[in-house]
C-alpha cells in the first residue's frame, strides 16, 4: 500500500485535488482510503456526495473508545473508503491532538490492515503545519509520499518552500520523501515554466499541471467529483492524467527547501519574462 | 553508597537537570486551596496529575487530602475540558457542599488553552454555582517555575476576590507565603501578642495539622473565610512574606483595592523576625509586648550559650527562595557559613541575594537557582561540609557522605513535627537552633575519641 499526503497553502484546492485524483485512482481500480486531517472535516464531502460523515473524533467523544471501524468510515465513490478525523470547534481545545488521536485510532482498528485490500491511502493536512499534531501524517510509519498542491502565485509557493522544509526534517531521520508539486493553476503568468523551475530547484518534479477550468466548481456544487459529475470533460482527462502521473510516479526526494531570495528571484525572473 | 555515580567533576549542563530540587506548580496551589475554609481543590486536567499531587500532600503532613480533578481523557484533550469542568462544577456543590472551588490547571489544560474564567462564567450563566458559593481558579501550568510559583498564583487569585467597599476594617492583611500549618498559627498569636487585628491567607492551621477524634470532616474548621478573603480589600495594609511566594498577590491587592503592602522576608531567624515584629509594631502603632522581648531574649541567650559549637561549620542548604533567603541570613548571623545553596525555583534575584546576605563571609559561596541535587551533592564533594539542611530527598547525598542532616522545607515526608512546630518567629529559631545543635552534637559525639569525649557540652 502506498501512504501519500497532500499539503499545501490553505485554500489552494488540496481537498478539492485529493478528491478528483482519488477519483481518477478508483477508475484504474485502485482501492483508496481518504483520510481527511482537517478539523472543518470537508475534506470527503465531493466523495460522498455531500457532508455526510461523522468524525472519528465526534464518535470517539459520543461512543467513548469502544468504537468500530465501520462507526468512522464510510463507503464513498468508485469503492473508496472516506474517514473525516473531525476535531474541535475554532477556538478550543487542540486540533493537532485530534489528529493523532484519529489516526492511532484508524491505526489500532485495523484500518490500513493487509486484509483490507488497500492500494493507497491519502491524508488530505489542513494547509499549514502549525503543529506536531498536523505533521503526524509524516511521521516514520506513516505516509511516504507527499505531494504538495501549489499555483504560480507568490505565497502559495512560499509556502511549498516552507513545507519542504518541514519534509526534510523528517526525511533525514525516516521514509518520507517529496513526489513533486502538483500545480492547480491560477492563470498566472508563465505558471507552468515557473513551476517546474522551482520543482527543479527543489530537486523534484512537477507531477502535473492542471489547469484552470469551471467545470471542477460545477461539479462541487453537486456535491461531486469532475470524473462523477461529468467523466466526458476534459477538465476529467485532466485529473485521469494526474491520478495516472502519481499512479507511476518513481521520483521521490528529500527537497532542498530555497533560501527566501532566491524563491524571489525565481519569481522576479519569470514575472519579467513576459515584458 | 546510592548516588556513587555522581562524579566530583563538574561538567556544564544546559538540557539535563539531575534529581531536581523544585516539584509541579499544581502542589503549591493545591496547599494554598487547603487555605482556605471550607474549600476543595480541584486540578484541572488528567486523574493521574490530581493523585500525584495529593499524595505528595498527604506524604508531608501525614493527614488525608481531598482534591478533585476533570479527569481528561484523550477526547476532553481534543475538544478541550470545558464540559468536564462543568459537570465537574455540578458534581461537587451537589455532592460535596463546599463553600469554594480552587481550579488549578495542568501541563495539558494550559497548552489546550482552557480559559478558566470563560468557563466560570459560563457555569454561573448555567446556574451550576449556588448562591453564595465562589469559583476561583489559577493557571499552574508545571513547564513554567516551580511548586513555588503555583502557590504564588493561587495566593493571587485568592487576591483577586478582594473587594474594596470604601469601609475600612482596621485590619492588616498578612499573605504568610509557603509555610507550615504550625508556622501560621504561630503568626496568629504573634499578632495576637502585639495587639495587631489581621487577616491572613492563606491558613492551613486546623487544616492540615488536626486533631485524631475518630470523626472524619472532609472540610475541617480551619482556613481563612471567603468572606474574609473578600474583606482583604478594606484593610489598612499588607504583609507579604516572602517575594517569590506573596508578592504577586499582595501587588494586586495594592491594584485592585488600593491597599498598600509591605514585602518582608520569611520570618525565620533572629534578623527577619525582627523585622516583621518591627512592620507589625509599626503599622499597628503600638510597643512589643514583654511576652515577645522574652522570646527573642530566649533565641539570643541559646546562640550565645552555644555560639561554639555554630562558629565556622559549613553549611549546604536546598529549599525555596523566600525560605532560604532568611535561612542563609539566620545562620550567617550565628556565624555559621552557608557555603552551598540550591533551589529549583527560577530566579537570577535569589543568586543576587544569597550573595548580598553572604558577602562578608571568608568563604566562597556556591549558589543556584535552577539548580539540581546532583550539582549540589558535586559542590559537597568538592569542598565538603559539616551539615546539610533540606527536605528528604537530601537525605540520599547525607548517606553517601556521610554528613548530619536536618530536614528542613518541603517536602519532608520520612519525620514529624513540621505540622505542630514551628520554625519561624523567635519560638521558631529556638527549635531550628536546638535540631541544628543536635544534630552537630551527636555527631562530635559519634567522632570524638575517647580522651576527648565529654560529659558536659
Amino acid at each position: 500500500m502506498r501512504k501519500v499526503a497532500i499539503y499545501g497553502k490553505g485554500g489552494i484546492g488540496k481537498s478539492t485535488t485529493t478528491q478528483n485524483t482519488v477519483a481518477g485512482l478508483a477508475e484504474l481500480g485502485r482501492k483508496v482510503m481518504v483520510v481527511g486531517c482537517d478539523p472543518k472535516a470537508d475534506s470527503t464531502r465531493l466523495l460522498l456526495g455531500g457532508l455526510a460523515q461523522k468524525s472519528v473524533l465526534d464518535t470517539l467523544r459520543e461512543e467513548g473508545e469502544d468504537v468500530e471501524l465501520d462507526d468512522i468510515r464510510k463507503q464513498s465513490f468508485g469503492g473508496s473508503w472516506s474517514v473525516e478525523s473531525g476535531g474541535p470547534e475554532p477556538g478550543v481545545g487542540c486540533a493537532g491532538r485530534g489528529i493523532i488521536t484519529s489516526i492511532n485510532m484508524l491505526e489500532s482498528l485495523g484500518a490500513y490492515d493487509e486484509s483490507e485490500g488497500l492500494d493507497y491511502a491519502f491524508y488530505d493536512v489542513l494547509g499549514d503545519v502549525v503543529c506536531g499534531g498536523f505533521a503526524m501524517p509524516i511521521r516514520d510509519g506513516k505516509a511516504e509520499e507527499i505531494y504538495i498542491v501549489c499555483s504560480g502565485e507568490m505565497m502559495a509557493m512560499y509556502a511549498a518552500n516552507n513545507i519542504c522544509k518541514g519534509i526534510m526534517k523528517y526525511a533525514q531521520s525516516g521514509g518520507v520523501r517529496l513526489g513533486g508539486l502538483i500545480c492547480n493553476s491560477r492563470n498566472v503568468d508563465n505558471e507552468k515554466e515557473m513551476i517546474e523551475e522551482l520543482a527543479k530547484k527543489l530537486g523534484t518534479q512537477m507531477i502535473y499541471f492542471v489547469p484552470r477550468d469551471n467545470d471542477v466548481q460545477r461539479a462541487e456544487i453537486n456535491r461531486k467529483t469532475v470524473i462523477e459529475w461529468n467523466g466526458e470533460c476534459g477538465q476529467a482527462n485532466e485529473y485521469r492524467g494526474l491520478a495516472k502521473a502519481i499512479d507511476e510516479n518513481k521520483m521521490f526526494v528529500i527537497p532542498t527547501p530555497l533560501e527566501i531570495e532566491e524563491l524571489e528571484q525565481l519569481l522576479l525572473d519569470f514575472g519579467l519574462l513576459e515584458a | 553508597m546510592l548516588l556513587r555515580h555522581t562524579p566530583q567533576v563538574i561538567t556544564e549542563r544546559k538540557a539535563l537537570t539531575i534529581n531536581p530540587a523544585k516539584t509541579c506548580q499544581p502542589i503549591g496551589a493545591m496547599y494554598a486551596s487547603l487555605g482556605i475554609k471550607g474549600c476543595l481543590p480541584h486540578s484541572h486536567g488528567s486523574q493521574g496529575c490530581c493523585a500525584y499531587h495529593r499524595s505528595t500532600l498527604t506524604r508531608h503532613y501525614k493527614e488525608p487530602i481531598s482534591a478533585a480533578t476533570s479527569s481528561f481523557t484523550e477526547g476532553a484533550s481534543v475538544f478541550g475540558g470545558q464540559a468536564n469542568l462543568l459537570q465537574a462544577i455540578n458534581n461537587i456543590f451537589t455532592v460535596y457542599e463546599p463553600e469554594a472551588i480552587a481550579v488549578h490547571t495542568t501541563c495539558l489544560s494550559e497548552t489546550i488553552g482552557d480559559d478558566l474564567p470563560q468557563i466560570f462564567n459560563k457555569a454561573i450563566k448555567e446556574k451550576k454555582v449556588p448562591p453564595g458559593k465562589t469559583l476561583l481558579g489559577a493557571p499552574t501550568p508545571s513547564y513554567v517555575g516551580s511548586h513555588v510559583t503555583g502557590f504564588s498564583n493561587m495566593v493571587k487569585a485568592m487576591a483577586g476576590l478582594a473587594e474594596n467597599t470604601g469601609t475600612r476594617n482596621g485590619k492588616i492583611n498578612i499573605l504568610p507565603g509557603w509555610v507550615e500549618p504550625s508556622d501560621m498559627e504561630e503568626i496568629k498569636r504573634i499578632a495576637a501578642l502585639m495587639g495587631v487585628k489581621i487577616s491572613i491567607y492563606p491558613d492551613t492551621s486546623g487544616v492540615l495539622n488536626t486533631p485524631l477524634t475518630g470523626k472524619y470532616n472532609m472540610f475541617p474548621d480551619g482556613g481563612t473565610s471567603i468572606a474574609e478573603i473578600r474583606d482583604s480589600g478594606n484593610a489598612s495594609g499588607t504583609l507579604a512574606l516572602g517575594e517569590w511566594c506573596s508578592a504577586d498577590g499582595a501587588r494586586l491587592l495594592d491594584t485592585q483595592c488600593k491597599v498598600p503592602c509591605s514585602i518582608l522576608d520569611i520570618p525565620v531567624g533572629l534578623k527577619a523576625t525582627d523585622r516583621f515584629i518591627d512592620a507589625l509594631r509599626t503599622v499597628a502603632g503600638t510597643s512589643v509586648p514583654d511576652e515577645i522581648a522574652t522570646e527573642r531574649g530566649r533565641l539570643v541567650d541559646l546562640i550565645s550559650d552555644m555560639h561554639q559549637y555554630f562558629y565556622g561549620k559549613k553549611v549546604a542548604l536546598v529549599g525555596d527562595p523566600d525560605q532560604l533567603i532568611s535561612m542563609t541570613e539566620f545562620l550567617v548571623s550565628i556565624d555559621m557559613l552557608p557555603v552551598h545553596i540550591i533551589t529549583g525555583t527560577p530566579g537570577k534575584k535569589f543568586e543576587k541575594r544569597i550573595q548580598e546576605i553572604t558577602a562578608e563571609l571568608n568563604c566562597e559561596v556556591n549558589v543556584k537557582a535552577k539548580g539540581d541535587m546532583f550539582l549540589l551533592h558535586q559542590w559537597i564533594k568538592n569542598e565538603p561540609v559539616d551539615l546539610i539542611i533540606g527536605n528528604s530527598y537530601c537525605k540520599y547525598i547525607a548517606r553517601d557522605e556521610d554528613i548530619p542532616f536536618v530536614r528542613w522545607g518541603f517536602p519532608i515526608l520520612d519525620r514529624q513535627g513540621h505540622q505542630y512546630f514551628p520554625s519561624i518567629g523567635y519560638m521558631g529559631g529556638l527549635r531550628l537552633l536546638e535540631k541544628i545543635l543536635n544534630c552537630l552534637l551527636d555527631r562530635k559525639e559519634r567522632d570524638d575519641t575517647e580522651e576527648k569525649f565529654e560529659l558536659v557540652l
